[in-house]
């Protein structure tokens, strides 16, 4: 897979002194949904906005397809749409007018029956007349998606486009996403939430007090990081774990009816062979077994502990 | 290469929001100037006696329109850059394919594009009170033209400067309206004292208003080149202060 987005040594420090990024590299491929992770203040929204036009950088460089950001800015930003974190938007504007208006700022000629399609599919057509500040939150955020896509971007960035954002929207977001990366269109978006990583990337990049920890498919990510865990169902509860079982360092439940063993799946040996082989020898009746797999929050507070 | 249809979206909306805000762009001009009209032109302009050969209602009409124009031109240039940063919708333009020269081309013009006619709209209502004959109408046109652009470029320029409601209403307020009041809108300098007189020399919009007047009657306060001249310097001025804003990414740019 070729990059699209190339970010080589970025560095920013605001005007108060402030180091919001320091050094970043991260090759971001075409085609992919990639999730930037991190709490607040993190430098994701910096980052994007470097990325964007928005915020310049203190050092390193960004190429789009190749092209420099800054010398060839008519170029990667004619590729880039932006759905910013806030709810900016004007007041008095209609909604037609709102992405008429973002459509031909870059540069595109009118195409009504595009437009038309996209306020459709966001379910925005209806309301296509209606003033700006007459709409909720949730229509807001989906004006600001069609503002964003009004030029056909091929890299599309949501910088935590479900904050504050109910289930229907986030539903019709993400079916909304996985169709525009579906017809080729690169996807990264910010979030805080792991769930949403993990629901919808391909890649996870994470990022913590402006350094990006690190950088890997969503699958190997949980393999390198996260360890499976084994739920063994008794079919009668046990008061101690009986001796014979010390070298798997189980845990009980409190009602002694479950034990857990936890394992790393990438080694050779589990151990879960010997486990319920032992299991056997020592009298114990499985009733069920389950495995677990740890989800990218026990990953991103292990990662985070450890710096 | 020119992003002429972003320079045309940022034109079309800026004009567009005057047609939102009629009432206040078009009709309080209207209103106000016919008001000066009553008061200054008929009350009191009849006891005034004539300023060399023109009637005062007649001799305050430059001075008016640029009074308006000032204004006008400044506020609605600043409020029209303002008012995005304020909201944060200025991020699309920021991040739009477009240079600061065509985002400076789209504000300004429309800007400007509003001033004059405004000052059309001033010139037909004054036309109205009374009997305006225009000595040089295309020189009257250039000082229109150039009055509009160069103002709406400093209040481009304070728009981006300012970082709250305040601070734009600051300069236009504490230094535009007295500079114009004091400028000769209502009196030709003559009539002050000597003293005054080459004080009032330092004022930049006394050039501007007597090299309009003398447009219409051939009567002015300095002489018509040297008043070209100083609109001209300012306009330059102000580019090179754009230029410079572009150039640091100044108050747009973190
Ligand atoms: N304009 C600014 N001036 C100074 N500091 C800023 C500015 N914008 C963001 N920061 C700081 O930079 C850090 C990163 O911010 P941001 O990129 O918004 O993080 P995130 O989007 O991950 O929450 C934060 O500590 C924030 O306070
Ligand atoms: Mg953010």
């Amino acid at each position: 897979m070729s990059s699209i987005v190339n970010i080589k040594g970025l560095s920013k420090v605001y005007s108060g002194g402030h180091q919001a990024l320091s050094t970043v590299d991260l090759d971001i491929n075409e085609g992919e949904i990639l999730a930037l992770l991190g709490p607040n203040g993190a430098g994701k929204t910096t980052l994007i906005s470097i990325i964007c036009g928005i915020v310049s950088a203190s050092s390193g460089t960004v190429t789009v397809a190749e092209h420099d950001i800054i010398n060839d800015y008519r170029i990667t930003r004619n590729m880039i749409g932006l759905v910013p974190q806030e709810l900016t938007l004007g007041a008095f504007d209609t909604v037609w007018n709102t992405v008429n208006f973002s459509r031909g700022l870059f540069g595109k000629k009118a195409n009504p029956a595009y437009l038309e399609q996209l306020l459709k599919e966001l379910s925005l057509w209806d309301k296509k007349d209606n003033e700006l500040r007459q709409l909720s939150g949730g229509m807001k955020r989906r004006v600001l998606i069609a503002k964003a896509l009004s030029h056909e971007p091929r890299i599309l960035f949501l910088d935590e486009p479900t904050a504050g954002v109910d289930v229907e929207l986030r539903q019709d977001m993400w079916k909304m996403v996985r169709r525009l990366n579906e017809s080729g269109v690169t996807i990264i978006l910010t979030t805080h939430y792991i769930e949403e990583a993990e629901e919808i990337a391909d890649r996870v990049g994470i990022i913590n007090q402006g350094e990006l920890l690190l950088v890997d498919d969503k699958q190997c990510l949980m393999q390198k990081l996260g360890k499976k865990q084994l739920l063994i169902e008794l079919k009668q509860s046990i008061d101690k774990i009986p001796a014979g079982l010390e070298a798997f360092n189980l845990e009980s439940s409190a009602d002694g009816n479950q034990l857990t063993y936890t394992y790393d799946p990438d080694v050779e040996r589990t151990g879960i062979t010997a486990l319920l082989k032992s299991l056997n020898e020592v009298g114990i009746v499985l009733k069920d077994l389950q495995t677990s797999q740890s989800s990218l929050e026990e990953i991103f507070v292990r990662l985070v502990n450890t710096r | 290469m020119i992003n002429y249809q972003a320079i045309r979206v940022i034109y079309k909306y800026e004009m567009l929001r005057a047609w939102h805000t009629l009432l206040q762009t078009i009709a309080s001009p209207v209103i106000s100037t016919s008001l000066y009209f009553v008061v200054f032109g008929a009350a009191i302009g009849s006891r005034i006696e004539e300023i060399e050969g023109v009637s005062y209602a007649v001799f305050i009409v430059p001075g008016l329109v640029m009074l308006s124009l000032l204004t006008q031109s400044i506020s609605n240039a600043s409020f029209g850059i303002f008012f995005p940063k304020f909201t944060g919708s200025i991020y699309e333009v920021m991040s739009a394919p477009i240079s600061f020269f065509e985002i400076v081309v789209g504000y300004v013009g429309a800007a400007a594009s509003k001033s004059l006619i405004l000052g059309t709209i001033i010139l037909l209502t004054a036309n109205l009170f009374v009997d305006l004959n225009i000595a040089h109408p295309f020189v009257m046109v250039l000082f229109l033209v150039l009055t509009c652009i160069s103002f709406a470029l400093f209040g481009f320029i304070i728009g981006l400067w300012a970082t709250n409601f305040e601070k734009l209403q600051l300069i236009p307020m504490l230094v535009i309206t007295p500079l114009v009041f004091l400028g000769g809108s209502f009196y030709s300098v003559n009539m002050l004292p000597p003293a005054w007189q080459t004080v009032t020399l330092f004022n930049p919009v006394l050039y501007l208003i007597s090299g309009f007047r003398w447009s219409f009657f051939e009567v002015a306060d300095v002489s018509v080149g040297v008043s070209l001249a100083m609109i001209c310097l300012f306009l330059l001025v102000c580019l090179v202060l754009v230029w410079w804003m572009f150039k640091t990414g100044y108050r747009l740019k973190q």
